[in-house]
């Protein structure tokens, strides 16, 4: 198929050809085309159908305001449903689908939906699946669902990148058309830091689909040489395919800058697209004007386009709709592509100019005070009904229709932060208004102002404004002599007595919809909107908002100021989630934290389990296991007969030092801290303010003025926040300073009876680690292996003799193969989380499953840790009436009856005999486990006046798993009740 | 004298170096920190300390520096000091009987990984990694960031030379997120 419909110049390369691939036929574009230009060349009118009515359509517009020419790019993992033909840069292999048609786009069933269009009105789906209710789940949603959606994603994962970035500036200037190129030049020579973003690839806004003269150059030349000079200017970043999206506070802007959507594989390393946040101390929104279309019957037809992107086709692109064309105008707009069109040789029907004072045409024919009434052909528009002034009808034949019922300024982004815009009577349009956002100026067509040499003019004395206001001194631009010629309009918003006249082209809204909305009371502008879907599709009603709200006032008899506008939100235009979500996906979604014997785990085969941010190894398979219990419990039996060793420096470890630093401790902690010993360590529990437990862990004192507290691996961080708003907030004047040492220290447990065995091979042989020299629950700075310093702290969480040793983590490494080294001839274990659950619980230590969040000390058993001689932090509200009822729920152990019967966590625990509900819940298991030291498995509960019920069976029950069996209940204590072991 | 290797935060025995278009990113493990707190009531003795241990003033808000010894802020009445790793492993026990009780001194040598990037147009790089402004940058600046998620220092010692301290349990992670930065900028 040739390029029937290609004309001569453009802003093409016609000297190169690519291809590209639309439905099933190949064809020929050039570089610098979109997908839309390419396909109109190419002689395709139809691009795609319409969402509700699977009307045929073609393009609207030639711009990000399309809401008809709406394909699917690219295929395989890069299909991207939805995507503008008109915003689609053209590549060699470009390939594009059309969407929402079956079985093809010239014949598609589901056009049945038009025949049937007086049952799909507005409020269609409110009015008609209202009943019988049980139809709703089985039969209306899943066929709703069939019928809805427009094109199909690939459920494949996005191949690409995306970036996210952020610039700083002193202006922004928001589009390069003449408004934003005269203000960025100005801007730029006063030695302002400019960044100038526009979402087209070529930097000149209309000047590029114009064929006015800019002094002695081309409009587009002028645009392509400023461009270049402040392409050349350190302080300018030029930035095209960068759309602004959004105005945030404090001069934020979110921006979208496409950097690999025109090509058909991003670069090695790039991404397809980068958003953006800027920083600006000033903007300039120079943004321009949508042209917007008159309504009318059959006004939908592929072919029927504004008269703007009409003539951008012929200038810039170099190619035509049809052969032959008509325009359809209300000003004298529509003449301007009447005449380029001639100039370019395609023929002009007629200009039905609904202004009986329209001005007479060039070479064509002008219908003056005409109106068009009808449209036909089948695929694509074939000839239009024109009535005239006199009534008189009669058929013209033309094959494209240029229509332009005026311009609205672009004035989305000043409206971003609550801003309503003001009518403006002279161009009969919503111009900016009202609170802009902070630091913002509107020049050039976004406010109304809509001659290019207005617009130049504007856009300079903006950055002159700005430049002053900000200490600089701007040089009088020079900017060349350009069209200034008055806005020339009759307002005239839709041609009456329409019965399939459409408004909002992409989902198929009509201006009866809009009649009917009003007549059953939806008056206001924002339920008009949600109860027609008005303005709610992906174009977010660029080109249809104003023709709806017109009707609306017609209808309601007020004025188009008086029914106002809906809001505007970001973002401008429809933006991709992946680039929202940036770097942040898959495995870089959070970073990953890993603990100082991570590649030596890796080496031995461990199996890591995620812990916040952490991967800890949760047990080391050994060969021949072929279960993870089975490594487990070797883990466990093996540290509790001779020593294991386990990587703990995930918990939480936070330098307290200072003066009045046992003074703080004995703040945070609800029980005392002040009368610790030099090198000693004790176990503290830290309350929330409301009384609840928050965490748990030990406290060592190094020095008078020195602490190390240790916190959970879950909770470093909350409970290093909630210390830092104590020591910031609560208690200014207390001398005390905190800084986390989590990551700068390794530490290892090294646990079971043997343990001081091996440590006396690692410790320097000057430290007494006797029982009596260094006790259970002694900690101090020690040196290692011959001079390293290191900690060493005597505290137990297995039950068994243990030490946690510390040294800077850079020697982790080195440690853990030490100890295993050295801990060779007391047959030595690596153990991992999971032996270290088994192992606490068989001990009845409390750790995250019992401290969530709910618990208060009593429940934990540990009422008596609440100092009552001195103040904690939620001390007082622990002793609340109702968190210290009779029947509160106790920490104890559960052992099955029947010792094969599992006890899982989350299972509750009824009285025997009575009934299996909430109202006789006695209460829950938080952990269990199987052990492997008693052969059966164990749990920890919560119980009801559980420390009064040892030795009662209860029933234990999971509705969900079908659990139900006996328990009995015992102490938490499983292993070594008295503590003989970890005092040895 | 101990026995015990040390490994680099990446994992290695040596650190890791990684050069893309004009960048050259570089594992730093060469540098000792120890952080120093001023204690309540004992600010002005603190600075003069500082002042001594660096042969400067101590470093306002957001800026470092030093002479004899480098230091950045971190907060108020708070610094970073910096020093040759085969000098002063023991940093923090130096200044620590240098400033007495007038500072809490912490060691913090391996609480942070530190990777150098070098060369030209490194304010490319940062704008995607920072919301700070690095391409103002001239040299002094210490500034607070958040990259990917991980909280860092981000120390630019001149156009051509910028640092970043981050924790060092994400060493890979950040190594990542500069490397994928570099080769999205260039």
């Amino acid at each position: 198929m040739s390029q029937v419909n290609r004309l001569n110049g453009g802003l093409i390369d016609q000297s190169r050809s690519i291809s590209f691939r639309f439905d099933d036929r190949w064809m020929k574009g050039h570089p610098g085309d979109t997908l839309a230009s390419a396909l109109l060349a190419n002689g395709v009118r139809l691009m795609g159908r319409s969402f509700k009515y699977h009307r045929p359509r073609g393009p609207l517009t030639a711009g990000s305001e399309e809401p008809n020419a709406i394909v699917e790019l690219r295929d395989g993992a890069r299909q991207e449903p939805n995507t503008r033909a008109t915003t689609a840069e053209l590549f060699d292999g470009l390939t594009a689908r059309s969407q929402n048609r079956w079985p093809s786009l010239a014949f598609d069933a589901l056009s049945i939906n038009d025949r049937l269009s007086s049952f799909f009105a507005a409020g269609f789906y409110y009015k008609t699946f209202m009943w019988p209710a049980a139809f709703w789940e089985k039969l209306y949603e899943p066929m709703i669902r069939r019928a809805a959606g427009l094109g199909s994603l690939s459920l494949k994962a996005d191949p690409d990148n995306y970036d996210k970035g952020y610039l700083h500036c002193d202006v922004l200037i928001i589009g390069a058309g003449p408004a934003g190129l005269a203000a960025a030049l100005t801007a730029g020579e006063a030695g302002l830091s400019v960044i100038l973003a526009d979402e087209d690839s070529l930097a000149g806004g209309r000047l590029n689909a114009e064929s006015f003269a800019m002094g002695q150059q081309a409009g587009h030349a002028w645009a392509a040489e400023t461009a270049a000079r402040l392409a050349a200017m350190p302080n300018v970043r030029l930035m095209t395919r960068t759309t602004v999206l959004g105005a945030f506070d404090h001069g934020i802007y979110g921006a979208l800058e496409r950097v690999s959507d025109h090509l058909a594989v991003p670069a090695e390393g790039k991404p397809r697209q980068i958003l953006w946040r800027i920083y600006s101390r000033r903007a300039i929104l120079a943004g321009g004007a949508t042209e917007r279309p008159i309504v009318f019957e059959n006004n939908d037809r592929p072919g029927i386009m504004l008269a703007s992107a009409m003539r951008a086709y012929a200038n810039r692109w170099a190619a035509t709709p049809a052969q032959e064309i008509a325009v359809f105008t209300n000003n004298d707009d529509g003449h301007r592509t009447a005449a380029d069109l001639t100039a370019k040789g395609v023929l002009v029907a007629a200009v039905i100019d609904t202004r009986p004072d329209a001005p007479k045409g060039q070479g064509y024919e002008v219908i003056a005070g005409g109106t068009i009434t009808n449209t036909s052909g089948r695929l694509g528009l074939a000839q239009v009904e024109v009535t005239d002034a006199k009534g008189n009808r009669r058929q013209i034949k033309c094959g494209a229709l240029g229509v332009s019922g005026g311009w609205n300024p672009n004035v989305s982004l000043t409206c971003h932060q609550r801003g309503r815009p003001a009518w403006d009577v002279d161009i009969h349009a919503f111009v900016p208004g009202g609170t802009l956002p902070e630091g913002m100026v509107v020049a050039g067509a976004a406010n109304g102002v809509f001659s290019t040499h207005a617009a130049l003019h504007a856009g300079a004395e903006a950055a002159v404004g700005i430049a002053a206001d900000l200490g600089h001194t701007a040089p009088s631009p020079d900017l060349p002599e350009a069209e200034d010629a008055p806005v020339a309009i009759t307002p005239f918003w839709h041609v009456s007595g329409a019965k399939r006249a459409w408004v909002d082209q992409q989902n198929d809204v009509t201006a009866k919809d809009i009649k009917l909305a009003h007549q059953e009371n939806f008056t206001s502008v924002e339920h008009l909107k949600r109860y027609t879907t008005l303005g709610m599709a992906t174009d977010q009603g660029k080109t249809s908002n104003m023709a709806g709200l017109a009707i609306m006032a017609e209808v309601a008899g007020k004025s188009i100021p008086e029914v106002g506008t809906t809001m505007f939100r970001p973002p401008y235009t429809p933006t991709a989630i992946g680039a929202f979500a940036g770097r942040s996906r898959g495995t870089d979604f959070r970073p990953i934290r890993k603990t100082p014997s991570h590649f030596w785990a890796e080496e031995q085969g461990a199996e890591f389990v995620e812990v916040g941010m952490w991967l800890r190894a949760q047990w080391f398979p050994r060969a021949g296991e072929t279960h993870w219990r089975e490594s487990v419990d070797r883990e466990v039996l093996q540290t509790r007969r001779s020593v294991g060793v386990c990587d703990v420096t995930t918990l939480g470890k936070i330098d307290v030092q200072g003066s009045d630093a046992a003074e703080f401790l004995n703040a945070i902690y609800c029980n005392g801290f002040a009368k610790l010993a030099v090198g000693r360590t004790r176990y503290g529990l830290m309350l929330r303010e409301d009384g609840i437990a928050m965490d748990d862990g030990t406290a060592g004192r190094l020095a008078e003025d020195h602490f190390v507290v240790t916190t959970t691996t879950a909770n470093a961080v909350g409970v290093y926040r909630h210390m830092e708003f104590v020591r910031q907030c609560l208690y200014p004047d207390m001398d005390v300073q905190l800084i986390s040492t989590t990551e700068a220290w390794a530490q290892f447990a090294v646990a079971g009876p043997r343990s001081r065995e091996l440590l006396r091979k690692i410790v320097d042989p000057e430290f007494d680690m006797t029982n009596e020299g260094f006790p259970f629950m002694a900690c101090g700075e020690i040196t290692v292996c011959g001079g390293l310093r290191a900690r060493l702290f005597r505290i137990s969480f297995s039950g068994e003799l243990a030490y946690e040793i510390a040294v800077p983590t850079r020697y982790g490494d080195a440690m853990i193969r030490r100890l295993m080294e050295a801990g060779r001839e007391f047959d030595v274990v690596p153990y991992g989380t999971e032996a270290l659950g088994v192992m606490r619980i068989e001990k009845g230590h409390a750790a995250g499953n019992e401290l969530n969040g709910t618990t208060t000390a009593l429940n934990l058993g540990m009422d008596r840790m609440v100092s009552t001689k001195k103040d904690s932090i939620g001390a007082v509200l622990s002793r609340r009436e109702g968190l210290n009822e009779p029947d509160a729920l106790r920490l104890v152990g559960l052992r099955p009856v029947s010792p094969d019967k599992p006890v899982p966590a989350g299972a509750h625990l009824m009285t025997k005999g009575s009934a299996v509900d909430a109202a006789h819940d006695q209460g829950y298991v938080t952990s269990a486990c199987y052990s492997p030291n008693l052969g059966h498995q164990i749990g920890l509960a919560f119980l009801k006046s559980g420390h009064e019920r040892m030795g009662e069976i209860l029933r234990l029950v999971s509705p969900l798993t079908g659990i139900d069996h006996e328990v009995e209940v015992v102490s938490a204590h499983f292993v070594d009740p008295e503590g003989d072991r970890l005092r040895a | 004298m101990h026995d015990l290797v040390a490994i680099t935060p990446l994992g290695a025995v040596r650190p890791k170096v990684d050069s893309h278009g004009p960048v050259t990113l570089t594992e730093v493990t060469d540098r000792a920190l120890a952080s120093v707190a001023a204690r309540l009531g004992h600010e002005a003795e603190t600075a003069t300390a500082l002042e001594r241990l660096l042969g400067a003033p101590a470093p306002g808000p957001a800026r470092h520096g030093g002479k004899s010894l480098m230091a950045f802020w971190m907060g108020p009445e708070q610094w970073m000091v910096e020093a040759s790793f085969e000098t002063h492993e023991d940093l923090a026990r130096q200044i620590g009987s240098d400033l007495g009780a007038a500072a809490s001194v912490t060691e913090q040598t391996d609480a942070w990984c530190r990777f150098d990037l070098t060369g030209d147009g490194l304010a490319d790089v940062f704008e995607r990694l920072t919301t700070a402004n690095v391409r103002a940058f001239e040299g002094g600046e210490a500034q607070r960031a958040s990259v990917d998620h991980m909280g860092c220092f981000v120390l630019c010692h001149d156009a051509r030379h910028i640092s970043v301290l981050g924790p060092r349990s994400s060493a890979g992670s950040l190594h990542h997120a500069l490397l994928t930065a570099m080769r999205s900028a260039h």
